[in-house]
Parts: C-alpha cells; structure tokens; sequence
C-alpha cells in the first residue's frame, strides 16, 4: 500500500491519465443516472399495467381532425393522425417563415428610416410584440377571430372571400386543361432568367459592362405566364364560395385557429427578426455607406448595392435562430386547438395512454426540423459569406 | 506680383440659416418631408395613427366603465374595467390565502437585497451579502410554502401572477449553476464531456417547451420511483429549470468565448489548477459579460411561463380566460388580455432596457 501512494499521486499528475479517468467517472454517473431512470420506468409502467411499444401507431384514432392536407378520417391509424399534424405544424410554419420574413425586414428597415414617425410607429411595434407573451397575443388574435359575426352576417370582401367567425373563406382556384403549360412556361420562365442574371454577371466581372438584369429577369418572370395564360384562354377558373343554407358552399374553408396562430407567430417573430435586420444593418461600418454617397450612389442603390449585401451576414445566423423559434412556438397551436403535431400528439396520448412513445415522436421530430433548418440555413450562410481577396 | 488682403477688425457674425431649415419647420422638413416619398410615408403613419389612437383611447379610457359588480354594471360602448378592482387578489395571488399574502410580497421584496449585490459588485459588504443571494432560492420557497412554525400553502393552491413569477424565477435562479457546468463542458478539453454537454444542450434547445410541460405532468411521474410524489408545480420548475440551463449554458459560453486566450494562458502560467482558474480568473469577468444575456433569457422564459395553462394550472393568463367564462363577466376577452399585456410588457421592457444599458456598460468597460 504504501508504495502504490506515489505511483497513484505520479499517475494522476500525468494530464492524459487524468483526463481518462474524469471521463470514465462521468461516463460511469450518466450511465448509472439512465439506468436508475430507466428500472424506475419499468417498474413504473409495470406497476401501473401499460404497454410500450410503437406497435399502437398502426391501431385506429377514432378522432376526427377538421384541419387536414392529406386524406384522414376517423377510422385512420394514430400514426396517420400524427402525420397529419406535422403537416399541420410544417404548413403553419412555412407560412408563418415567409409572413415574419416579409414583417421583419419592413419593420427593421423603417425603423432606420429618416422618417422620423415611421421610425418611432415601427420601434413601437417591436418594444410592445417583443415584450409581450406570445400565448397571450395568440389567444387575444383567436379570440377576435371567433369572435366575428356568424355565417349569416359574413363579413364580405368583394364577394368573392367572405370572413365569419368559422374562419375565413377564399375562392380556390382550379386548373383547366393547358395550365400545365402556363406553370411550365413560369418554369422555363425562372430558368431563362437566372442564365440571363449569371450571363450578365460573367460579363461584368469580364467587362465591366452592366446590364438591367432585374428588370428582364421580372419582365421574362412575370410577362411569359401571363402571355401565356391570356393566349390559351385564361385556364384557371376560381370556385368562388357561395352563400348556403347553413354554410357557404365551394372554396377553400380556412379555419380560425390556423388564421390566428399564422397571424400572431408571424407578427411576434417579424418583431425579433426586425431586430436582427436593424442590428445588421448597424453593424455595416458607416464608411461604407459614405464611399457609396461619394460614388454617386443613389439612397437606394446604396442600400440595395453595398448596405444589404454586407448586413445579411450578421442578419443571417439570427433570422436563422428565428425561424427555428417560429416552428417550435408553432407548438402553441395546443392551446387554441389548431391540430399541430403537439396537439394530435395530446390527443393520440389521451387515447392511448402511451406517453414515452407520443414524447419521444415530438422530440425527434422537432429535432429532426431544427437540424434540416440549420443545414439549410448554415448552407445560405456560407454561400453569402463574404468571400475577403 | 502683388497680393490682395482684405482685415476687418471685428469677428464677422455668421448669418442665421435659411427660415425654411430652422426651428420646428426645419426639424419637420428634414424628418418628415424631406422628399415625395417620405412624405408620403408620414401621411401614411398620421392616417394609421388617427385610426387607431383615438379609437383605443375612447375605447380603453373616455367612453370605459370603471365600477360595478358585474359587466351588466358596464352601460357604455367602451371597454369595462370594473372586474379589476372585483379580481385583482386573484389576478397577483392565484388562490393564495389572503391572510398569507405578505408571505409573497417578502419573497418578492427580498429579491432586491439578493440582487443588488451580484449586480454591483463594488457596493460595500458585497462580499458578505452574497451568502444572502446564494440562500435566497431557499429562504423564497421557505416563505412561499411553509412550514417549520410557517402556515403550511399547498403548492396548488399558487396561481395568477405570483406563479409566473415563482415558476420563472425559480427556473432562472436554478439553472445558473447547470448551465455553467454546461457551457465548461462543452468547451472541455475532455470530448466525451464535450459531447455529452453538446448532445444535451442542442437537444434541449431544439424542442419547444410545450413539449417540457407535457413531459413535466404525464411523463416525470414515470421516470422518477413512486415515493419522491412531486407535485406538478415542482415537476414544471424542474423540466423548466433543464430548458433554461440549455439556453443559459449557451450565454455563459458566449461569454467564456469573450474572454482573451491570455487570460487563461496567464492562469495556467500562475500554476491554478482548472477549478481554481475558473473560479478565480475566468468565470468572474465571463459571468459578468453574460449578464445582459441572462436577463434576456429571463425576459423570455418569464413570457413562456404562460404555457403553464396548457397543463392547467392557473397562472395569471389562465385565470384571466377562466374569468371571462364566467357569466359575470361573459365575454370582456378584450379588456382582461389588454390588462394583462400592460402587465408584462411594463415588466419585460424595463428588464430589456436594463440589459441594453448592461451591455453597453460593459462594452464601454472593455
């Protein structure tokens, strides 16, 4: 014993030794910490008489769901149930991503406006969003939604989208044969223009020689379709909702809760993302936009040539955590009932009691989005990244 | 060659400017209407203005109803007030009985004395006061619950605004020691520490808190023996607390990163061991840089405390909407959502202008 002192002593002072044994400790606590965790859950579930297993996926749901982008009904699987609301979750995200984006960019902009009442209407509404809880805003949006008239006082624009507390209604549109070939022509019409852009860009960097790219590549974008659309008759036709007994008839329903929860994650997150935009903005050394003044370089042109280009690489990583917070809070879908994956899940747990199973699908699933999102993202990233010569 | 001079004496006075860009006409033309566009911006912001200020101004003040028992007492065509003076108790307290109150608002006070030496560290005794912050988590919870001579709150009977307080508070307070550990670990020289505290705070971070408060009432009942029979206010604060410390590790490492190379190269060179180092040299100058991050972090856990409602308990939110259910009050939605916003975005914007003053303290420091 005595002599093993100083070897032990002269073993730990030798930092690669140490280094193993500090990781088998911790190894050793996580190791025993998950299996205390998991015989505690055996005997629990044991005790309580419930099964485990994703075998009950596949057992019928006998719930119905109203909001649905896939054919569902009641007699469908719980994991057909959980399906749809994750395409429930993506689809209120997706819009939600565009909405913020298109909201946050306008208010982080005007908030830098020289308008000095634009800039003080816009700081208000990003202090009061951004200080507020987003569950609150949520439930105040849907309950002015619910709120609106019943189906038979339907608030009407134009006659043709008609608004009651049931949601909101919209013409929908349907093809006619040959708009297949307006949406190839917009296809071809997007192609020709990026050739077009990257053409130009060569011959720049070539020449020095610019070229109105924007306004062919809007004119080839925009003009093609409707050339198009006008020369083959127009083959799009609108099913307009039609005031019914009980209910319009035709159109495409669009419930409240959608409307709200749309509505409320794109204004509260259109207020963080306008932050990260002013703060990139910021962020651009005022030289820069004082050597563009100084080459003649209009307001705009300025911002759109030399500000912008610059402020998207510190905007970027921030918009990127945004739009991951935008698709976990779309999970407050729960407490207004809008049928997101959170809240089938709910539903699917009630009905079978298989908690671990409906947790551990959220988690994976969540998981999975944020990591597909900062793929994406860190994939933009490096593409504007400024590439210093 | 002959040069021309041409002396005065006196200092010629300079001309005032042009009328048309001075004083209050020269402030509008240059803010307002310095050209077509931004004047037809600031047309655009006066039209929005007069559309929604006075309408919210008649609504909420000129034309509202302020005393009554019930909404029937509310006769005009504004909003109806007269519920706040009949709930406010509920609204703070939750069911908390009304004789204990003071128990709450001690806790609440006591946060002062726990804060002010952490956030000053130059104050006189600073070192002595903060035993008290560190024993604050413990003496709060003391007062709200009881016990040991103190009535005895059963935890359900928390609600309204004391839980969200409680609820964020604890959460924040709690997972500061977690998430320091985190963010050492994940800057660890060791990689399976590395990994693990990576692996914990990525997971933790991408999973809405929903999710947590799901987990806290149908699945910790699983996972820990049946004997430990937390209550689920405990089980929120405890799934609450590992969400926070993903979000506050991720602060403290951006503030670790701030730190020069030098300052741990001089800790080493000074022969401290890793603890020692950290504690003595390193964590005090990045805890201080990662305040402003922490109050941001408190700022929006102390909003997302609202998702209580989704596991029923009765926070501010949920007995504001419970409320209006009631047929008394029947439909003042309006009213009870509007006085609760006022109530949290007074709060969450003083704190968020205390961290912007923070971090420029801090960058003008540097």
């Amino acid at each position: 014993m005595a002599a093993s002192g100083p070897s032990v002593a002269r073993a730990w002072s030798n930092e690669r030794v140490r280094a193993l044994v500090v990781q088998a400790a911790v190894l050793a606590g996580i190791v025993a910490l998950l299996a205390w965790l998991v015989a505690n859950t055996a005997h629990n579930l044991e005790t309580r008489g419930l099964k485990t297993g994703f075998g009950f996926l596949k057992d019928p749901a006998f719930f119905d769901i109203n909001q649905k982008l896939i054919e569902y009904s009641s007699r469908s699987s719980f994991g057909r149930a959980l399906l749809v609301g994750l395409l429930n979750t993506l689809l209120v995200s997706a819009l939600g991503i565009v909405a913020a984006t298109i909201l946050g960019f306008a208010a982080g902009m005007l908030r830098l406006s020289r308008n000095w009442l634009m800039a003080r209407l816009a700081t208000a509404y990003v202090e009061f969003t951004r200080n507020v809880p987003l569950l609150l805003q949520l439930i105040f949006w849907w309950s002015l939604l619910t709120g609106l008239p019943g189906v038979q006082d339907s608030l009407s624009l134009g006659n043709v989208a008609f608004l009651n507390n049931r949601g909101a209604r919209l013409p929908a549109p349907s093809a006619e044969p040959g708009f297949g070939m307006v949406l190839a022509g917009a296809g071809m019409a997007v192609v020709a223009a990026i050739a077009v852009s990257a053409w130009a860009k060569r011959r720049r960097l070539a020449t020095g020689r610019g070229f109105p790219v924007a306004a062919i590549a809007i004119g080839l974008i925009v003009g093609v379709p409707t050339t198009l659309f006008l020369a083959l008759g127009q083959p799009l036709a609108w099913d307009v909702p039609q005031p019914g007994r009980f209910n319009f008839t035709g159109g495409i329903q669009v419930t409240p809760e959608l409307v709200a929860l749309w509505w409320a994650l794109s204004v509260y997150t259109g207020a963080f993302i306008a932050e990260g935009v002013r703060g990139g903005i910021l962020s651009v050394a005022r030289g820069q936009t004082e050597a563009a003044y100084a080459l003649g370089l209009s307001r705009g042109a300025t911002m759109r040539k030399v500000v912008l280009p610059q402020a998207l690489c510190a905007i970027v990583p921030p918009l990127t955590s945004q739009y991951l917070n935008l698709t976990k809070n779309s999970s407050l879908a729960v407490a207004i009932g809008y049928q997101d994956l959170v809240s089938v899940g709910g539903t699917v747990l009630n009905q079978s009691g298989r908690a671990l199973e409906v947790v551990s699908i959220w988690i994976v699933v969540y998981l999975g989005l944020s990591l597909l999102t900062s793929l994406f993202m860190n994939w933009y990233n490096r593409r504007i990244a400024l590439v210093e010569r | 060659m002959s040069t021309f001079h041409r002396t005065t004496a006196e200092m010629v006075t300079p001309r005032p400017p042009p009328p048309l860009s001075r004083g209050v006409i020269g402030w509008l033309r240059a803010n307002l209407f310095s050209s077509w566009f931004n004047a037809a911006m600031t047309l655009l912001a006066v039209y929005l203005l007069w559309l929604l200020v006075p309408g919210i101004l008649r609504w909420g003040l000129l034309d509202a109803d302020f005393a009554g028992t019930t909404r029937f007492d509310c006769q005009s065509a504004g909003a109806c007030w007269a519920w706040v003076d009949q709930r406010i108790y509920q609204f703070l307290y939750g069911f908390y009985p009304p004789e204990q109150a003071w128990r709450v608002n001690l806790a609440l006070t006591l946060l002062i004395p726990a804060l002010l030496p952490v956030l000053f560290d130059r104050m006189p005794g600073a070192r002595w006061a903060r035993w008290f912050s560190l024993a604050y988590p413990f003496v709060a919870a003391f007062l709200l619950v009881g016990g040991y001579g103190l009535a005895e709150v059963p935890t359900d009977r928390f609600g309204g605004f004391m839980l969200n307080v409680a609820v964020g508070l604890a959460g924040i307070l709690l997972s500061l020691p977690f998430g320091i550990l985190l963010a050492l670990g994940r800057r660890s020289q060791l990689p399976l520490v590395r990994l693990l505290s990576t692996a914990f705070i990525e997971t933790f971070r991408g999973i809405p808190l929903v999710t947590f408060m799901f987990a806290a009432a149908l699945l910790l009942p699983i996972f820990l023996p049946p004997r430990f029979n937390l209550d689920l206010i405990m089980r929120v604060i405890i799934l609450v607390t590992m969400y926070a410390s993903a979000y506050i590790a991720e602060v403290v490492r951006g503030g670790l990163q701030s730190l020069p190379r030098g300052q741990y190269e001089a800790a080493q060179a000074l022969g401290l061991g890793y603890w020692r180092a950290m504690r003595l040299v390193i964590l005090p100058q990045a805890l201080k840089v990662s305040i402003p991050g922490i109050v941001n972090t408190f700022i929006a856990l102390f909003k997302d405390t609202t998702l209580v409602i989704v596991i029923g308990l009765f926070d501010i939110l949920n007995i504001g909407t419970s409320m209006i259910a009631n047929p008394n009050w029947l439909g003042l939605g309006t009213e009870v959502y509007a006085f609760i916003s006022i109530f949290f975005f007074v709060i969450c914007f003083a704190m968020s202008r205390y961290s912007l003053h923070l971090e420029r303290r801090l960058d003008v420091g540097r």
